[in-house]
């Protein structure tokens, strides 16, 4: 069975966007496809008439401080994002996490763009993103416009993009400041499906033993990916002792909606997790903070 | 009409093709639009259309017949369809073909400087003579990867070959030797210098061949992308067929109607139950599964068939399956075998739902356990898994012009194969031939029928050769798997740790047909005592259908589930004793002169003792202080590490009273080669290479001189089934004795012809010595022709006797042990386990062949670590969950401890040259092991499989919030 009919190497972002509109039945864009063509052959996803390839479209490979942030490709390989020293410098969670999706293959196709179009509530790259405060680049006919990437999400695996009109070009990112740090953990189980049981990013602004700004992104906790913003603000002021990091765990649970998944994970053991997590990943962060 | 290609302009083509309308009339009226893409495939420039779907793994394989990448999985799991794209490497199976567009694709059969010439790249080379290819069907992945790697990092770690590798599988699972020979291609790249040679040890007293270190020989093929399995093969006028299975587990047929597929243009054959020409059923103990389910029949599980296609395309064969009406009944799912024992449940088979009631007794337990000063009881269960050898199911069956049907298949017993299909087809026999091709593993799920029966079917109705290949979904779906069982262990011992008594109640899972499920149990339910001697016994095992997919073979056969129990509570026993766990063992291991549970006198070859002196030695001298004592490691306060320890012994040969034995043929050309045929099943494992080696001892000739044909009803006399670990033994016992009959016969020759006493003439190393000649082999051979004597032996070589169940004396002609320490880390937060080291030491009698024993050692380890840790095949009631590789996970080599093998050789007098089995037994004590050493890091029992962080995790939790 044909899962699409045309495959339409674009070689603009106006060429992509002209291939959209014009379709002749559904369309979709496709960049490493590693999950896509999956979701298309085992039936996740219904046929398409058209897929349209952004990978060779230079503008959304690149990545680069643009206007005083930092601009990663929606269709830069995870690979090319790891292999980054800006990324590096200014968005470690986001470094962490591409690194730990798939093996070397799959990240040398995989993208950051399909990873938040996919709008899973777990996705490791989103989760980072979403702790950075990126802002995504929409490319439509009438001009590209910024949008927090937060509001792309509608809920799991349904992405408030209109596939036929909308493309994500790429991601724009805060530069990191002095004081200013982020980290990325996540707890896989051995068996059955291969997502994370619970991931976390982190990012904080540090001003001597005190937080005073943060982060903090957990999946899955609802049916989109989401910031804990009444944890962010029981750690803003604070200094991550013991006691406080307990006290901010007791939030983030209140806060967050953990849920039991087949085969996965209880939802005992995603709070139970949760805490440890949010310890690991902050500290983490605190310690990169710290150290400038 | 091809449009030209341009470099900087992308061209959408939207002209139609006429094979691309046809295929796709069924949903859409605009046509397909190909493309026509420029590339360079291995250096050469190439301008192909595509279509828009084509992967680049199907325009590699199938249309350019570079079937040297392999496809085993489509989801982007297993890596074995890596190839370089611009010198990256990626997965050809989710990359669309249209994208190779402009670049430089490098597969396998390019990554020599000059393959033409016969040269390997430094990779293929170290693969080669490490011993890292096995199956082979994953080594043109795990090369390509590794020459991304060494491309990029010239000096690899150890830490950056895992992480490259990280997702491409290898079921043989040499991972430890695969990082060796990546090592030393790289040093050869970096200097220039020739590849290291392993350093893999020889047998301890290694003879003229055997127990030396030699290549496999077909690890040549395997490494170049050369090496063929079936789906490799493409003949003209080939159909391809799909299967219409049930997709419930438990229902009656009330309508099947396949007018609609039929009337599909493309379409060859739909065949029901109703086109079956002779019997329906087959089956490799009890003909108990239909090899399609017919209207008011019974379906049983979610795989079986119900119709089957053959069309000119997958594609088509796919499209006409989904045309087919069926009609099914729903009836109440049994789904384990405790509630197919009940006896309010609906009756799956004629018979009932008990395949088998299994019993063994020994002495009297109630005195036992009265003489008890401890007695302990617990109820262990293990799950359901899955072979997942990396080469899906295929078969091809292909009429000949005389009227017989030829069919190729990577099966485990050619001869069954051939039995079954003559029987559905009612032909006799001898009009089947099947010929076995190189097998991307085995493990025992390529036992039974899969695709055989209705390739054959498809083919004959059609005239026209079929080919059947599973995707891994059905795979997964479709055939056996390890039984689940529950096992309850009653044990009781004296305070000094004699045991007294031991008493075990099995049930076990064998789904909806039978398969090997009998055999499999027996052998779960005699060894369920574990390898010790023990004077009271008693074993009662409920083999049961149910609705789930059968279960059957599979490496352990039914020992790796009882081990896991019986070790369990040894080591529980053992602490309740207050006592060392080793000493425990030790104290009742079975010796020489020791009566099994079966009543069988073991009067040698029982290396248990020397097995566990080895692992304690080499544990207690690793670990710091007491192994099982918990260790927190520097700067990681979370973190506990312990050693485990484990036991087991396993029958070598089918045992229990039926007649095992092989035949083999050996012949010897003026060439100065030999051939030494049998239909024994090369799946990975290395027979080939122990066949090479025992003939080359039995003949005293260079082992490169002698070939090996195998698996061809046609032309290898019947080896007998690939299963039990009996081929070495049995298989290796008829070509040793055919070789010794030929070497005889050889000195009869010289001795006529320069007039010396047989008993004076020498074979040394491909040449006879008689009265200070030295005569080449070949030039025996002509000799012998010359007599009108054949050089050719054909020697039926029959295993000793053995007793059915039930009848005390030899249940089995012999018995390896093992002995294996495993040291975990298991992260107190989240209850994540990590293995860090195994020492195993493995009884096997004699080490024929060093790096081929290695190679079982080292897969055998990973096979019961994924068994531990990572392996379930879910089922919720009937319905598989776990039916894509992405959710049934494998070990991969971030898994793989570091892994040391003791080889410890006790011969066994009848075993060629003291050879025993060794592919199941060095898999066996791999699960125990690690869940034991994890109750000595933190204090939580595993009486569950696979391990289950989240239950670690919790309890302790729980634990220190008392």
């Amino acid at each position: 069975m044909q899962l699409w009919r045309h495959y339409h190497l674009a070689q603009s972002i106006p060429d992509a966007l002209r291939a959209l509109a014009e379709a002749e039945g559904p369309a979709s864009i496709i960049a490493g496809g590693t999950d896509l063509l999956l979701d298309l052959e085992q039936g996740r996803r219904s046929p398409v008439h058209t897929l349209v390839d952004v990978t060779r479209i230079e503008a959304m490979r690149v990545v680069e401080i643009r206007n005083a942030s930092l601009f990663v490709g929606a269709a830069a390989p995870l690979n090319q994002i790891v292999a980054s020293p800006l990324v590096a410098e200014h968005a470690q969670a986001l470094n962490e996490a591409c690194a730990l999706i798939g093996g070397p293959q799959v990240r040398n196709a995989a993208t950051l763009g399909g990873n938040v179009a996919h709008a899973l509530p777990a996705a490791d790259g989103t989760i980072a993103l979403t702790a950075l405060n990126a802002q995504a680049e929409i490319a439509t006919q009438n001009g590209r416009r910024l949008t927090p990437l937060i509001d792309l999400f509608l809920g799991p695996g349904q992405s408030a993009l209109n596939p036929q009109e909308e493309m994500l070009t790429g991601f724009l990112l805060p530069l990191r400041a002095r004081g200013e740090a982020s980290a990325f953990r996540r707890v896989m189980r051995p068996q059955g499906v291969a997502i994370a049981i619970l991931n976390m990013g982190v990012w904080l602004r540090r001003e001597g033993d005190r937080i005073v700004k943060a982060r903090i992104s957990v999946g899955p906790s609802g049916p989109t990916p989401r910031r804990l913003r009444a944890t962010e603000q029981a750690l803003c002021g604070r200094s991550p002792t013991s006691q406080v990091l307990a006290e901010a765990a007791q939030t983030l649970l209140r806060e967050a909606r953990f849920r039991t998944s087949r085969h996965r994970a209880t939802t005992t053991y995603r709070q139970h997790v949760a805490a440890i997590l949010l310890e690991e990943t902050l500290l983490t962060a605190w310690e990169r903070a710290g150290a400038g | 009409m091809l449009n030209k290609w341009k470099l900087d302009t992308w061209i959408t083509l939207t002209f139609g093709r006429d094979q691309a309308a046809t295929c796709n009339t069924a949903h859409n009226k605009t046509p397909m639009s190909p493309h026509t893409i420029s590339l360079t495939v291995n250096k050469q420039a190439i301008i192909v259309e595509v279509d828009p779907s084509e992967t680049l793994a199907q325009l590699l394989r199938n249309r350019l017949r570079l079937t040297g990448t392999k496809i085993g999985c489509e989801e982007a799991e297993c890596g074995a369809c890596t190839v370089l794209v611009d010198d990256e490497p990626i997965l050809s199976c989710v990359y669309p073909a249209v994208r190779a567009q402009g670049r430089r694709v490098l597969t396998i059969e390019g990554l020599a400087p000059n393959p033409r010439a016969g040269e390997l790249h430094p990779l293929q080379e170290a693969f080669v003579t490490h011993g890292a290819v096995q199956c082979g069907f994953c080594i043109p992945g795990q090369i390509m990867t590794a020459a991304a790697l060494l491309r990029e990092k010239p000096h690899p770690t150890g830490e950056d070959i895992r992480k490259a590798l990280k997702d491409t599988l290898c079921r043989c699972a040499g991972y430890p030797t695969i990082e060796r020979a990546i090592q030393a291609a790289a040093h050869a790249l970096r200097t220039g210098e020739p590849v290291p040679p392993p350093t893999c040890p020889p047998s301890s007293e290694p003879l003229y061949a055997v127990g030396k270190l030699h290549k496999r020989p077909d690890a040549l093929e395997k490494v170049t992308g050369e090496a063929k399995y079936t789906d490799d093969l493409h003949f003209p006028g080939m159909l391809h067929a799909k299967v219409r299975r049930a997709g419930v587990p438990h229902a009656i047929v009330q309508r099947i109607d396949v007018s609609k597929a039929r009337a599909l243009p493309g379409v060859a054959a739909v065949l029901t139950a109703e086109d079956i020409p002779g019997e329906c059923n087959h089956g490799l103990v009890v003909y108990d599964w239909p090899s399609l389910i017919g209207e008011g029949e019974r379906v049983r599980y979610v795989g079986d068939a119900l119709a089957i296609v053959a069309a000119e395309t997958p594609e088509l064969a796919e499209e006409a399956l989904a045309l087919i009406e069926v009609e099914l009944d729903p009836q109440p799912v049994i789904s384990d075998p405790v509630q197919a024992r009940r006896p309010d449940s609906p009756k799956l088979h004629e018979n009932g739902n008990l395949l088998k009631h299994i019993k063994v007794r020994k002495g009297d337990p109630a005195k036992g356990f009265s003489e008890a000063d401890i007695v302990l009881e617990r109820t262990y269960h293990t799950a359901t898994t899955d072979h997942a050898f990396l080469e899906p199911e295929c078969a091809i069956a292909r009429p000949t012009e005389e009227g017989r049907l030829e069919v190729y298949v990577g099966s485990q017993i050619p001869y069954a194969d051939r039995h079954q299909i003559a029987r559905v087809l009612g032909w006799p026999e001898e009009r089947v031939r099947v010929v076995g091709q190189l097998m991307g593993g085995g493990f025992g799920g390529k036992e039974d029928i899969a695709g055989q029966i209705h390739a054959a079917l498809l083919a004959v109705a059609t005239g026209r050769p079929v080919k059947l290949l599973y995707d891994r979904h059905e795979s997964l779906i479709a055939h056996p798997k390890r039984h689940a069982t529950q096992i309850r262990v009653k044990i009781g011992a004296r305070r000094d740790g004699s045991l007294m008594a031991v008493e075990t109640e099995l049930y076990g899972d064998t789904g909806a047909y039978a398969s090997l499920g009998e055999k499999v149990m027996t052998r779960a339910t005699t060894h369920s005592a574990g390898p010790y001697e023990v004077p009271h016994v008693r074993a009662d095992c409920y083999a049961m259908y149910t609705n789930n997919p059968p279960a059957g073979a599979f490496r352990g056969f039914g020992v790796t589930q009882s081990a896991f129990a019986i070790e369990s509570m040894m080591d529980e026993l053992a602490e309740r004793l207050g006592m060392d766990p080793v000493e425990l063992r030790r104290k009742n291991a079975l010796r020489v002169g020791g009566v099994t549970n079966t009543g069988q006198v073991l009067r040698e070859s029982v290396g248990l003792l020397e097995c566990i002196e080895k692992v304690e030695d080499e544990m207690r001298r690793r670990a710091d202080g007491d192994p099982f004592e918990p260790k927190t490691p520097p700067h990681a306060p979370h973190l506990r590490r312990a050693w485990g320890l484990a036991v087991a012994y396993k029958n070598t040969g089918l045992g229990g009273g039926a007649p095992d034995k092989a035949r083999a043929e050996v012949e010897l050309f003026e060439d100065g080669t030999l051939e030494a045929r049998t239909s024994s099943a090369e799946l990975g494992q290395g027979l080939v290479t122990v066949i090479q080696l025992i003939a080359a001892e039995a003949l005293s000739m260079p082992p490169e001189r002698v070939r090996v044909l195998v698996m061809d009803t046609d032309l290898t006399p019947d080896g007998g089934p690939t299963t039990a670990s009996r081929q070495t033994y049995v298989t290796g016992n008829a070509v040793r004795m055919a070789a010794t009959v030929l070497r005889e016969g050889m000195a009869r020759t010289l001795a006529e012809r320069y007039d010396r006493p047989p008993h004076e003439i020498r074979f040394i190393e491909g040449l006879a010595h008689v009265n200070g000649h030295k005569v080449p082999l070949g030039e025996v051979a002509r000799m012998m022709k010359a007599e009108g004597r054949e050089p050719r032996v054909l020697y039926e070589y029959w295993a000793p006797e053995t007793k059915p169940l039930g009848q005390g004396g030899d249940m089995h002609f012999a018995f390896s042990f093992a002995a294996q320490a495993a040291e975990v880390e298991v992260n107190t937060l989240t209850g994540e386990v990590r293995v860090l080291t195994v020492i195993a030491a493995t009884d096997a009698g004699k080490v024929i062949n060093p790096l081929g024993y290695l190679g079982q050692v080292e897969g055998g380890v990973m096979m019961g670590l994924g068994n531990a840790l990572t392996e379930h095949f879910i089922l919720e009631q009937g319905r598989p969950f776990t039916d894509r590789m992405a959710r049934y996970r494998i070990p991969s080599i971030v898994h793989a401890p570091e892994i040391i093998s003791i080889p410890v050789e006790h011969v066994s007098k009848d075993g060629p040259y003291g050879a025993k089995g060794m592919g199941e037994i060095v898999s066996i004590p791999t699960t125990p092991a690690i869940t034991n050493a994890i109750y000595h890091a933190v204090g939580v029992r595993i009486d569950r499989l696979p391990v289950d962080q989240e239950q670690i995790a919790l309890a302790l939790a729980a634990r220190s919030a008392r």
